[in-house]
């Protein structure tokens, strides 16, 4: 009896564990969600801000957000899948790349505020690009590229080598087999790991605040080499600059379920191309 | 000749991202060094004050890494019963059909941005601290450590989960064989065998937490002193980082020592995640699955 | 009344990093004839075959000496392409291994890979290969679909005929029934009689009843060694080496 009394105990504790994370992350986007949509309007998705930040929209923001990442995965995209193809199909297996790769996983873990600073120092000093979304997207480029590589590596390596020894069996050349064979089976793979760093370099705010964003800008972005306004750094200034801490509270409300549902919707999107890759592949 | 051209362009291409990320290495040191000509290196990490724009300026970061110790520490508190408890009702107590969506809203909710978490943590959490601790401010070590330690329960449940998963369902079937319950099997047969891997989720999640910014830098309350509750306002090193670098002359002293300051956090988060590597590793070679 | 030798080695010494796997093989493969390979577990055979069509040199650290030659040419020249090599000789591995694509584009692949374009050339192969490889009627309506949906019988058939219609001269057969059920493998078997017409055959197996039933000459590895070879009657009826005699009646291995 009393055997079954600890095991009951025990596992009312483990179901108390689970139902407290569920709650609150419930509560996180609950809140976010209910006093984001009382702002959220058709004019707050299309229109800049007006009147230092207490009425208007946050179209800047989105679009900004929009262009940063897009600049960081095409910089990213063909750099980290290329290392990737490089380390599983060309590179000698051995102790180097082990080394490699264990460098770039441990960069996965590097805090994005480090990255902030390289981005800083690098391409906003050194190369001169100033702050501006060439800077922050590149900075941004080099905070998903570990995740880029990392993701498209074990894509690679779980194309099993059988067809690819069938591939080149038939006379097919090396590049004919990653080309048709390799990258094909892969891509589900490669795609998930795509698709969830867009959306972490969507919401990374550390790396984009010395290199590339604004609290506020007039009108749109003009060039590669403008400051622009970002959707997460966006609710961090709100909440911490400006002079009407209560009407920017509310727009903050706004931009953070847009933020929320953006990148949600992005991983959704991701986790559910892996299950359904892991549902055919059981 | 052809195939030659290819291997070269991913050689080419390969090169370059690994001299990108090696180039962050290098540019921490080199931005990092010069504040070491200034203030010994001893002296940087145990100094008591950090006073970086007074003049004459004192940099002593040891306010920051023991607000860092602190809210991480605060954070593990928070993230290891929920994320490792979740983990386990997910592999001993939910069915397949509640796994089946509670796995996935796990890894979705894990890409919530951190400035999310930090804006919930200023609009819902601080004045909610501020009336039940009657507190001048309610941002604090305590309201920092909750906002991460809650950020990095979805991480830490799903790579113990994983971890759990790794187990042999024969280990468990041998237990209940010798008429052990779930629970004695769950406590004294599984746990024991993913112990490694889900101390490797743990150590990844405090990682996170020790890098993580923005929340730090949104609800932490900011002041520079060494902590002696935990419901003081602190300044943990990201949140140095990220507050002052806008402020900081290029080139200054005050520059070079938040670099400084980076390369700590780089060398500890990266020390964290070898540590991790390692136990992960070992746990693999245990469990006689592939290294 | 020998036919001509296809395939030549002489003095083949193979290397896995330090460790010798192949020593100082003489080995002739006659043309359309079926060579069976025999020998048990980790006996150098499959190292042997995959030396043929040039895959060892996808394994680090491997080294070769001596010499193996295809119709008189040492196919470890410098100026030979593995590829072509490849081309030639094709190869139907152990475990079937269809790539995750539709049954046509499994075949039609190695066409393609080859250059040539003409659809009508294409799909003709196709069917040629499927009715060669004795899966045509079995597939023909379906051809669109996964070749991971075939059975594992099917799947091996499927890449037997992947390798016909790349039109090579030689096909080796690495333990091809090695995952099969009885009735898939004496389909294969039945196929591998078939095709000898046209083609040059190696096939390594651990089953001596199949060696037997199939080959027209046996060669037998021990340890990295080819301790026999001749005529596959001879060699199971009256083998001159004690440790073959061993071998074919079930004394070790």
């Amino acid at each position: 009896m009393k055997k079954n009394l600890i095991q009951d105990s025990g596992f009312f504790i483990l179901f108390l564990c689970m139902l407290t994370t569920l709650i609150f992350l419930g509560l996180i986007i609950y809140f976010i969600s209910v006093r984001g949509l009382k702002v959220i309007s058709w004019e707050f998705l299309t229109q800049g801000p007006r009147m230092g930040m207490t009425q208007g929209g946050i179209a800047p923001a989105i679009l900004g957000t929009v262009y940063l990442t897009l600049g960081a995965v095409l910089f990213a995209l063909p750099l980290g899948l290329a290392c990737a193809i490089y380390l599983c199909e060309y590179s000698p297996k051995g102790f180097t790349v082990n080394l490699i790769k264990m460098g770039i996983n441990n960069l996965a873990g590097v805090p994005s505020v480090v990255f902030g600073l390289f981005g800083l120092a690098v391409f906003v000093k050194f190369f001169g690009f100033g702050v501006s979304i060439l800077s922050g997207s590149l900075t941004l480029g080099i905070v998903i590229l570990p995740l880029i590589i990392s993701a498209s590596q074990e894509a690679l390596l779980a194309v099993p080598q059988s067809i690819r020894e069938a591939s080149l069996s038939l006379g097919a050349t090396k590049w004919a087999t990653i080309k048709n064979i390799v990258l094909p089976t892969a891509l589900p793979g490669i795609l998930t790991g795509i698709i969830l760093s867009i959306g972490r370099a969507a919401g990374e705010t550390a790396p984009i605040l010395f290199t590339a964003a604004a609290f506020y800008t007039r009108g749109y972005p003009r060039s590669i080499f403008s400051e622009v306004m970002a959707l997460p750094y966006h609710i961090y200034a709100l909440m911490t600059e400006g002079t009407h801490p209560d009407q920017q509270t509310a727009i903050a409300y706004g931009s953070s379920l847009i933020l929320l549902f953006l990148v949600l919707l992005i991983s959704a999107a991701a986790i559910f191309i892996r299950q359904r890759q892991k549902n055919i592949h059981g | 000749m052809k195939e030659k051209i290819y291997k070269g362009i991913f050689a080419v291409l390969a090169f370059a991202s690994l001299a990108f990320l090696m180039g962050i290495v290098i540019v921490l040191f080199k931005e990092a060094l010069p504040i070491f000509q200034k203030v010994k290196i001893g002296e940087f990490i145990f100094g008591r004050y950090w006073y970086p724009t007074y003049s004459p300026a004192e940099f002593g970061i040891l306010p920051l890494i023991m607000a860092s110790v602190w809210v991480t520490f605060g954070a593990v508190l928070v993230c290891v019963p929920l994320g490792v408890g979740s983990a386990l009702y997910l592999h001993e107590l939910a069915g397949d059909k509640q796994r089946a969506i509670i796995k996935p809203l796990i890894e979705i909710l894990a890409s919530i941005p951190s400035v999310v978490y930090g804006f919930f943590g200023m609009v819902i959490l601080t004045p909610f601290l501020q009336d039940l601790f009657h507190l001048p401010t309610g941002l604090c070590a305590l309201n920092a450590s909750l906002v991460l330690g809650l950020m990095a329960v979805p991480t830490v449940c799903s790579l113990a989960d994983d971890a759990l998963n790794y187990v042999p369902k024969s280990f468990r079937e041998a237990s209940f064989a010798v008429g052990a319950n779930r629970w004695q099997t769950l406590t004294q047969v599984i746990i024991p065998a993913a112990g490694s891997g889900i101390s490797t989720a743990i150590i990844l999640g405090m990682s996170r937490a020790i890098g993580e910014t923005m929340t730090v830098l949104m609800v932490s309350g900011g002041a520079a002193v060494i902590p002696h509750t935990f419901l003081e306002p602190v300044r943990p090193m990201t949140a140095a980082i990220a507050a002052e670098m806008g402020e900081a002359p290029m080139g200054g002293l005050h520059y070079h020592a938040l670099f400084a300051i980076a390369l700590i956090l780089f060398l500890i988060t990266f020390v964290f995640n070898i540590v991790a590597e390692m136990i992960s590793r070992r746990f693999r070679i245990k469990l006689g699955l592939s290294g | 009344m020998d036919s001509k030798v296809k395939i030549k080695a002489e003095g083949v010494n193979f290397f896995y990093a330090r460790s010798q796997a192949l020593k100082d093989i003489n080995l002739d493969i006659y043309e359309n004839q079926v060579t069976a390979i025999i020998g048990p577990s980790g006996c150098g055979k499959s190292t042997f075959i995959r030396l043929l069509n040039r895959m060892n040199e996808l394994l680090p650290h491997t080294n070769i000496t001596g010499r193996i030659s295809l119709d008189g040419r040492d196919i470890f020249e410098d100026s030979v392409d593995a590829v072509q090599i490849r081309k030639r000789v094709g190869m139907v591995f152990q475990k079937p291994n269809p790539f995750p694509k539709s049954i046509f584009e499994n075949i039609s692949y190695g066409i393609k890979v080859n250059g040539i374009k003409d659809k009508t050339f294409i799909e003709e192969k196709v069917e040629a290969s499927l009715k060669k490889a004795a899966l045509w009627q079995e597939v023909r309506d379906r051809l669109s679909d996964s070749a991971l949906k075939l059975s594992g019988g099917q799947q091996q058939r499927l890449c037997i005929a992947r390798c016909l219609a790349v039109e090579s001269e030689v096909i080796l057969f690495d333990e091809p029934c090695a995952s099969l059920d009885p009735i898939s493998t004496a389909k294969i078997e039945e196929l591998i009689t078939e095709l000898k017409k046209d083609y040059t055959i190696v096939i390594v197996t651990h089953n001596m009843q199949q060696a037997a039933r199939v080959s027209d000459y046996t060669a037998f590895f021990l340890m990295g060694e080819l301790i026999e070879f001749g005529r596959t009657q001879d060699i199971f009826t009256a083998p001159k080496d004690k440790r073959t005699e061993d071998y074919i009646t079930g004394r070790f291995g």
